[in-house]
């Protein structure tokens, strides 16, 4: 039982991080901009928000909690965004291919992060010693009338503020992409950008803002994960990059409707993580008893592919039906320019 | 006063590089009226229009709407002066819905009250009698449907100024009747509407007024009440000119090709070949007329292999074993090996047969590349070809390796034709081969296809001017919606006589003078 609250307090998390992924690149590619750089701009927001408050609360003897949040939040936001806005610059402004400025992004990211992850830790004076302990207190704390509730309160309260943000944020975005004015023409853009410029869009406008904003609410994603999940730490190892891949791939799994990705997500959370909690099991069917072994260290890796497979089995079920609501943009990854003769 | 005239044109002149599109262009509309711009393939219609939506800017000249000197640079500020144009290619989102496509781009509440938006709509359906579907998914919509969204949202953008550009071409005859009803109840609402078409019978039947554009300059205008077919069709096609091609009288004649009763259909499930019959015979050119889209494309890819024929049977008569072979169902490969080319030139040119960045060697090698048994291509043959095709066509081009799409339209074409001839084809078929070309590169060309007739090639040659048509072809067959409308002697047939056949339908069946 323990162990089945743990792994869905750990899929939660682990489904919070990709959840700002995922929402942050549906809206950037419901403009058509096919962003792959998400693991980057994760990778961006993440550093820059621990940059932000290690200073913050090393400049000070007693750091304030909600400037602390403030400080995590903007530096996220802002330094994903603007990993954001050099994919716009290279993809919508000089046209270039898609797919290879958005790897480059997460290539750019990853680096850009590690690197400045590392001089923090030697500043901080080795590995794990980073210390921002106030911001990550105030991004770890539940309420303590609610978490005592027994095992209910530990599987829905035991959170910090993020993790419901996340859901109201893709709340949020479902209602804005089908119930607005804006999300209108954002989606039109997607689909058919000539038609939207026909009609008036300023379809450059939108996608930079859409891309950028998507971008930053991805980076918030990273953000979150340092905060919480490695306490304010920062290690080069590359979980930031798998759940960005894996906010990719939650896209499609969620056909590219934000009220998807809450379910989705913590979906994927859990099929990340069901390689650390297996045991060693027999299952009683009445008939037949099944014996599932524990898993070494290969089996693990097996584990860690089935977000991936069920990804893929998503993809083909999806595009095996023709239902044209299911399909991605239509104009996703092409560049736009007006015809002209 | 209040100004009568909605728009007014002055002195419009537009040109792309060399070719002038539109000459010093006056023109009028009133409101309350339904005026008809007539004029053949290439006479400028579309492009004026297009510097009323927003889409050109015209060199010279002025623009006045309501009485007003104004600018148009971009479709939006066509939007803002009340202009609307709908495209024979519909600017609409595929998964919205017809409402969802209407308010698209509207300023407005930034929640969407869809139920409210609706009832607008609704209301403005009615008053003008549309038939409406407002849920509906454009995906789900037939032709007719689409371009009934397309006129609505231009009508709630608060239009006042319609354009259509060949609304009908894609219609049935009753969605047509409904089009012209709704497009009335607007004239009678004060809106000024302008169609752009070819179709006689359309223009006599709707609008008030007729203006007529012939290669890109101001023709006339003439009160519908008081034109006929045949004095449209003489304003249109003009007077003959004589461009002194030369014609070497066909000789050792025989059938090559015979097309029978051949029918194709489009992407929409249309006919765009209607019982089509006629035969491609050595030694003469038969050359194709026919308004843009009449099945032109379709007979050549029908021949060729590359459009899927419905019903009918086309015959290759073998002059050496004669033998006869059915073509229908044979892959493009098998007919080409037979004997049969077709050298397309699309409106890009570059669309259909050439690869842009590649060189002239390896387009050559496009064709050739099958032959040899080794793993490594053979260049010598194609480099050997391309060095030929470009001291005997005069290709201007720096080397043989420079990519084609750098070359000037004219020596592309000559690529493309000089590859098509140089496999000494039996049948050499070719479309708008001199579109876009100078006047000394088109004689070359007309010269190459008439030492092909000599060599007793079947030479089918699709045209635009008919000038051209009536001075190299030995017969020519005159498409009108998809049908053969008649099949008349080059030497003997007028240029009105051919206009008349291009835009109506002949009541009593093809006229076969051959």
């Amino acid at each position: 039982m323990d162990s089945l609250i743990s792994l869905i307090q750990a899929a939660i998390i682990f489904g919070t991080v990709i959840m700002f992924g995922a929402v942050g690149e549906i809206i950037a590619e419901k403009s058509g901009s096919l962003n792959l750089g998400v693991p980057g701009v994760m990778y961006l927001g993440g550093i820059a928000s621990l940059i932000g408050v290690f200073f913050y609360e090393n400049s000070t003897d007693n750091p304030n909690q909600i400037i602390c949040v403030i400080i995590a939040l903007v530096c996220a936001f802002l330094a994903a965004a603007l990993g954001g806005l050099i994919f716009s610059f290279l993809t919508i402004t000089l046209r270039a291919n898609q797919n290879v400025t958005g790897l480059t992004l997460t290539i750019f990211g990853s680096g850009v992060a590690n690197f400045f992850g590392g001089s923090l830790n030697k500043l901080a004076g080795g590995v794990g010693q980073i210390s921002v302990a106030t911001t990550s207190s105030a991004f770890r704390a539940s309420i303590p009338a609610l978490y005592n509730l027994g095992f209910i309160g530990k599987i829905l309260f035991s959170y910090g503020f993020m993790v419901y943000a996340a859901i109201i944020l893709a709340i949020f975005a479902q209602r804005f992409l089908t119930k607005s004015r804006a999300g209108l023409n954002l989606r039109a853009i997607g689909e058919n950008p000539g038609s939207a410029d026909a009609a008036g869009i300023n379809v450059t406008l939108y996608k930079y803002l859409a891309t950028c904003i998507g971008s930053g609410i991805s980076g918030l994603g990273g953000m979150y994960y340092v905060m919480d999940y490695t306490k304010g730490t920062w290690a080069n190892d590359a979980t930031i990059e798998s759940l960005g891949w894996l906010a990719v791939a939650l896209v499609i799994f969620a056909i590219w409707k934000p009220r998807n990705t809450i379910w989705g997500a913590y979906l994927f959370g859990i099929l990340y993580w069901v390689y650390a909690f297996w045991r060693e099991t027999n299952v009683d069917l009445g008939f037949i008893t099944l014996h599932l072994p524990a898993l070494t260290r290969r089996t693990q890796e097996l584990f860690k592919m089935i977000p991936y497979i069920v990804t893929i089995i998503v993809l083909v079920i999806t595009s095996h039906r023709k239902k044209k609501e299911y399909q991605p943009p239509e104009a996703l990854g092409l560049p736009y320019f007006r015809e002209e003769r | 006063m209040e100004p009568t005239n909605a728009i007014e044109l002055q002195n419009i002149t537009k040109k792309f590089g060399e070719v002038v599109a539109n000459n010093k262009i006056c023109l009028e509309v009133k409101k309350g009226e339904i005026l008809s711009l007539l004029g053949e393939n290439g006479s400028g219609k579309t492009t004026l229009m297009n510097m009323l939506s927003g889409i050109y800017y015209p060199d010279e000249g002025k623009i006045l709407v309501d009485g007003k000197e104004v600018a148009i640079r971009s479709p939006r500020d066509a939007y803002e002066l009340g202009i609307g144009m709908i495209h024979q290619h519909f600017k609409l989102v595929d998964i919205f819905t017809a409402a969802e496509n209407i308010v698209l781009g509207l300023s407005g509440s930034r929640v969407l009250n869809m139920k409210a938006i609706e009832d607008d709509i609704e209301k403005l359906a009615q008053k003008y009698g549309f038939e409406l579907d407002l849920n509906k998914k454009i995906y789900d919509m037939s032709v007719s449907e689409k371009q009934t969204v397309e006129i609505v949202k231009m009508i709630y953008r608060g239009a006042n100024i319609l354009i259509l550009d060949e609304p009908t071409a894609v219609l049935t005859p009753q969605e047509t009747s409904k089009l012209f009803d709704v497009l009335r109840n607007m004239r009678d609402d004060g809106k000024a509407i302008i169609i752009i078409t070819h179709k006689l019978n359309e223009v006599l039947t709707l609008s008030d007024r007729v203006a007529v554009l012939r290669k890109g300059e101001f023709a006339g205008e003439v009160d519908t009440k008081d034109a006929t077919e045949i004095s449209l069709t003489e304003m249109m096609v003009g007077k003959k000119v004589d461009l002194d091609i030369e014609r070497p009288e066909p000789h050792n004649v025989e059938t090559r090709i015979e097309v029978k009763n051949v029918t194709c259909l489009d992407k929409y499930g249309i006919k765009a070949l209607d019982d089509v019959s006629f035969d491609i015979r050595s030694g003469e050119i038969l050359g194709i007329a026919g308004i843009a889209g009449s099945g032109q494309k379709e007979i050549l890819e029908a021949v060729a292999g590359l459009q899927k024929v419905e019903s009918g049977c086309i015959i290759y008569h073998n002059s050496k074993t004669n033998e006869e072979e059915e073509l229908v169902g044979k892959s493009p490969l098998q007919i080409r090996n037979i004997g049969v080319a077709l050298s397309f030139v699309p409106e890009d040119r570059l669309g259909m047969g050439l690869v842009g960045s590649m060189g002239m060697t390896g387009n050559m090698m496009l064709r050739s590349y099958r032959e040899g048994g080794s793993f490594f291509t053979n260049t010598k043959e194609p480099e050997k070809l391309s060095e030929t095709i470009k001291e005997e066509l005069e290709v201007a081009t720096p080397s043989l390796s420079t990519p084609v799409r750098k070359l000037s339209g004219g020596n592309v074409q000559k690529v493309l034709v000089g590859r098509e001839i140089a496999a000494s084809p039996k049948v050499l078929m070719t479309a708008y081969a001199v579109r876009g070309l100078d006047i000394n590169t088109s004689y070359t060309i007309y010269h190459l296809l008439n030492k092909q007739k000599e060599k007793g090639v079947a030479v089918v040659y699709v045209g635009e001017d008919l000038d051209v048509l009536l001075e190299l072809s030995d017969r020519i067959l005159v498409l009108c919606s998809g049908k053969v409308n008649g099949i008349v002697d080059a030497r003997t047939a007028t240029k009105e006589q051919i206009g008349l056949l291009m835009t109506k339908l002949n009541e009593g069946g093809p006229l076969n003078e051959q």
